[in-house]
């Protein structure tokens, strides 16, 4: 087996674009909407599940022929709590300011249905490395999104980027205002929706 | 007694799982295509919910919490697995009774009955249950008891039912609409919800 087939390159990339998680299969939305307020949180969210996903495939990956198959959901969701618990607490080590900010969803991570559905659909038969490289691909395709919509939520709500403004002072004199609208919790359905549909009318021909 | 309904009516308008949180979206997103089966999940949720908060605050604060079992040991870092594993077997068991007594919904509901367990919203209340247990006894949030549990359960619950009959019903008007191509499905749902949440915005002034 080649280090990198076709099999294991297509593992890798489809879910950053023709099968996204969030856009395509609509997975760990969540997540996804409420903490996409500003940029940095989303990036750490977004590192943190991409860990997750890839460590979690490889362990179920591992261990796929030696577990029952009726109790193959709690070893799954043992796995995975074991590793959101890793890094929530690596998380609170680190970067304390952020790990406050996310609060609850560093624990919902184990109940984003992106890592369930993966280790369903993905880690229970296929080999270790082209699970790694399907968990490292999907965390990325989930990651992409939650920067995209919070580089838009925090350059127009705040009109700043990773805590520095960049909208120039000058713009504000001239009656430029930011958009409140953009932090509400409403609105990041909304961003969502409309990369929804830029995403499908981009890809209108596997349809 | 005030304070147990003061958090019932605020957990299901002020604080509500979808349009405040957006916790358990997927099953909501994917469910809510027909008032009936959205009712269904609606309380089969609700139900978990009411079990699972109250056991996992007697966890939290009788095992988990700074010394409960050894002195100056806390232990609330195991509350995720801990948490899972309740809400798991508390699904296994729902999931027999609603086999028993409605197969029509049990069909219905297909995969979404069994992936209650890992619905956002479930888990997501006994860890927001978690973090208002170490607010300030004056806090419209406060968790300090069992009653309290319950209340704010519930009315996460019926919240969460709100919503997703809500938009079931609004879906099933919207199939005779003419949307553009690429949105259709997913993308005005979720717009649809967006809207919603919007609409759900003005409770937040509420005090009670």
């Amino acid at each position: 087996m080649k280090l990198f087939s076709d099999e294991n390159k297509a593992a890798f990339s489809s879910p950053l674009n023709l099968n996204n998680p969030v856009t395509v299969q609509v997975l760990g939305i969540c997540s996804a909407l409420a903490v996409t307020s500003q940029l940095k949180p989303a990036i750490i969210m977004g590192l943190s599940v991409t860990v997750i996903t890839a460590v979690a495939n490889l362990v179920i990956s591992l261990l796929r022929k030696t577990i029952p198959n009726r109790i193959r959901i709690i070893v799954q969701l043992v796995v995975v709590a074991t590793l959101v618990t890793i890094v929530s607490q690596l998380l609170k080590a680190f970067v304390y300011d952020v790990s406050v900010q996310l609060s609850v969803y560093v624990g919902l991570i184990i109940t984003n249905c992106i890592l369930m559905g993966r280790l369903e659909a993905f880690a229970m038969q296929s080999g270790p490395w082209s699970s790694l490289l399907d968990g490292i691909g999907n965390g990325l395709g989930y990651a992409w999104v939650l920067v995209a919509v919070g580089f838009v939520r925090e350059l127009f709500g705040s009109g700043k980027l990773l805590g520095f403004q960049v909208v120039p002072d000058a713009l504000y004199e001239a009656g430029y205002m930011n958009n409140g609208m953009m932090v509400m919790p409403a609105m990041s359905l909304i961003i969502v929706g409309c990369v929804i549909w830029a995403h499908r009318s981009l890809n209108k021909e596997e349809k | 007694m005030e304070h147990m309904i003061s958090l019932f009516v605020r957990s299901i308008f002020v604080d509500n799982m979808i349009f405040a949180f957006f916790l358990g979206m997927c099953s909501y997103l994917a469910v809510s295509k027909n008032v009936k089966t959205a009712l269904g999940l609606g309380v089969a949720v609700t139900f978990v919910l009411l079990v699972t908060v109250p056991v996992d605050y007697l966890l939290q604060t009788k095992v988990l919490g700074p010394d409960c079992i050894v002195e100056g040991v806390d232990l609330s870092f195991l509350a995720f697995i801990l948490f899972i594993a309740v809400i798991a077997g508390m699904v296994q068991l729902v999931e027999m009774i609603v086999e028993r007594f409605s197969p029509s919904l049990y069909a219905s509901l297909g995969i979404f009955l069994p992936l209650i367990a890992v619905n956002c919203a479930i888990m997501g209340a006994s860890l927001f249950m978690q973090q208002r247990i170490g607010m300030e006894p004056t806090n419209a949030q406060f968790i300090g008891g069992v009653g309290d549990c319950i209340a704010y359960a519930l009315g996460s619950g019926i919240g969460w039912l709100l919503a997703i009959v809500g938009l079931a019903a609004i879906r099933e008007k919207m199939a005779y609409t003419d949307v553009p191509k690429p949105l259709q499905g997913l993308g005005i749902t979720f717009i649809t919800v967006g809207l919603m949440a919007l609409a759900f915005m003005c409770f937040s002034g509420l005090n009670i």
